[in-house]
């Protein structure tokens, strides 16, 4: 569904991405673990257009989108809910999960807020307050309503985890498992939280300073003892 | 109390033709963060369309005046946005990403392009237009001053107020507002969301062209005389009101406008006429001293 091939990205002079070779399938739900710095939101963000890769190509359901601009590649049905998440402060969470149905038919505006309220019911008891004003955790559950607003065939997912309480960190992986079970969305998820995070992959790379150095099931890198070593020890192992 | 009552319809009239362009100012400002210095000189342009279509229709006596009035008004209102779009399009779209400086200078090239190219096109002359709405109301009467509120004062401000909360409502209400918005707080989200983010910054600069056109309008109906030249005092003054009502907020470029206005008519009604944009500035330096945010603008303590 997603093919990243020899993918090669720059901020001015620094090379973030030093080729990446990353695919995707349809219903999967795939994790990328990297440690601070290594380049998995640039990598989420040259997917959607912005920065481009200088080399290599990222290929959609097909279509080649290395040199689409961001608004087409979200239209094909790719959403992202972005690290730091990226709530429009001044918009109510109304608004902000309007925003997240620009690319979608407006007829399913209505069935697919209700779904977003039952998967955050927290949302709707705070339709009318302002983005900027919600919790880091609220704003993290806005995130991701916001980016399934668009029925996307494919999410990507920013450090869903980042910042949450434990329960609420179990929660959200739960709703991760959800989407991708009951929805059928394919899931690019990029996190932090290595344990949780490769439990529910079913497949996973490891990422260090802009290459791939480790690619297998979810089960094989939690076992994996340089993974163990790098990535969870001291956590949840 | 009657010289009074009249002072304030003639600012209030005076402060909508601001009120008008200061929107297209602060709505420039709030989506890309660049003042438009040449946004005046699309004012000025917008003067021209209308007299241009006024007087080629010939009809400036008899019944068919608000036929000229409706025909100017539309023509100016469709035939200006271009400019402000070819504006954004040839002069700013480039700079994206550029220096906020580049920006500057070339927005203020802009400003000096445009009134050259339209003196080369039309002349340095003046140009009037015969005054086709006279009459008004007497509304007040004492002391042997009598009150009027002219015809066109009553199309001034009905125009300008229908604008206003049109224009208010689009920004709040609509999916194109919503993408202003969105573009505004968080352009990178915007365009995550799937919004062509260059496409809604030029619609801003059409959005704010089309009101800046019906400000050139009501400028050449209330004093019949333009030339060239016009766009620049009343580009800053605008730009004024813009600043005294934050920067930013679309509110507050109306409340500027308008406050402008009455700051202006009430100093050449009460002091010299001579000095009053020495008034209107005045207000600027202090608003800027002691509260730079302007009287709706708020700080941007929020900002991701
Ligand atoms: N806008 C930018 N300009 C210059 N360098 C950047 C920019 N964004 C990221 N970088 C650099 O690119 C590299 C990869 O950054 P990136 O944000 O992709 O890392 P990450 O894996 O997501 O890290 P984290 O886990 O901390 O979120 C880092 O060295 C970072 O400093
Ligand atoms: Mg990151």
């Amino acid at each position: 569904m997603l093919r990243i091939s020899g993918v090669h990205t720059f901020y001015g002079n620094i090379e973030a991405l030093r080729g990446i070779d990353i695919e995707v399938n349809e219903g999967e739900i795939v994790t990328l673990i990297g440690a601070n710095g290594a380049g998995k939101s640039t990598l989420l963000m040259t997917v959607c257009g912005n920065p481009r890769a200088t080399h290599g190509t990222v290929t959609f359901e097909g279509r080649d989108i290395t040199r689409a601009p961001t608004h087409d590649i979200i239209r094909l049905g790719i959403a992202q809910s972005p690290e730091g998440r990226r709530i429009f402060p001044h918009m109510t969470v109304m608004e902000n999960l309007q925003m997240g149905a620009v690319t979608a038919d407006p007829a399913h505006f209505d069935e697919d807020l209700e779904r977003a309220f039952s998967l955050f019911p927290i949302l709707a008891d705070r339709r009318s307050q302002r983005g900027g004003t919600l919790s880091g955790g609220e704003q993290q559950m806005l995130a991701i309503a916001r980016a399934l607003m668009s029925r996307p065939r494919l999410l990507l997912l920013d450090e869903p985890s980042l910042g949450l309480a434990p329960m609420v960190v179990k929660k959200i992986f739960e709703i991760i498992n959800e989407i991708n079970e009951q929805r059928g969305i394919t899931v690019f998820l990029v996190e932090q939280n290595a344990y949780h995070a490769l439990r529910l992959a079913h497949r996973a790379y490891v990422m260090v300073t802009g290459k791939i150095t480790l690619t297998g099931s979810g089960a094989d890198l939690l076992a994996d003892p340089e993974v163990r070593a790098a990535y969870l020890e001291g956590g949840h192992g | 109390m009657e010289y009074f009552v009249q002072q304030l319809i003639n600012g209030l009239t005076l402060g909508a033709v601001y009120g008008l362009i200061a929107i297209g100012y602060t709505m420039v400002y709030g989506i890309i963060g660049m003042i438009n210095f040449a946004h005046g000189e699309i004012f000025m342009i917008g003067a021209f369309h209308a007299l241009i279509i006024a007087l080629g229709l010939g009809i400036t006596t008899g019944t068919w005046i608000p036929v000229a009035l409706v025909a100017a008004l539309v023509g100016t209102m469709l035939l200006t946005p271009i400019y402000g779009w070819a504006l954004e399009r040839v002069a700013y779209r480039p700079l994206r990403g550029s220096p906020r400086l580049a920006t500057l200078i070339t927005a203020i090239g802009m400003s000096i392009y445009l009134p050259n190219q339209v003196q080369l096109l039309q002349g340095a002359r003046i140009k009037t237009l015969p005054p086709v709405l006279q009459g008004g109301f007497e509304i007040m009467e004492g002391g042997g001053f009598v009150v009027t509120l002219s015809y066109l004062q009553i199309l001034i401000m009905v125009l300008t107020v229908t604008l206003m909360v049109a224009f208010t409502l689009i920004i709040e209400k609509t999916a194109l507002g919503r993408a202003q918005r969105a573009c505004e707080q968080d352009r990178t989200m915007a365009a995550l969301s799937g919004i062509n983010v260059d496409r809604t910054i030029a619609l801003t600069f059409v959005m704010g062209a089309t009101l800046a056109s019906v400000a050139g309008m009501i400028f050449l109906l209330r004093y019949g005389v333009i030339d060239f030249f016009i766009g620049f005092l009343v580009g800053i003054k605008a730009f004024t009101a813009a600043v005294l009502g934050g920067i930013g907020s679309l509110p507050g470029a109306m409340l500027g406008g308008f406050l402008i206005g009455l700051i202006e008519a009430f100093w050449s009604g009460y002091f010299t006429v001579e000095y009053k944009d020495v008034a209107a500035f005045s207000i600027l330096v202090l608003v800027l001293i002691f509260r730079p945010t302007g009287l709706l603008g708020k700080p941007d303590i929020e900002k991701v």
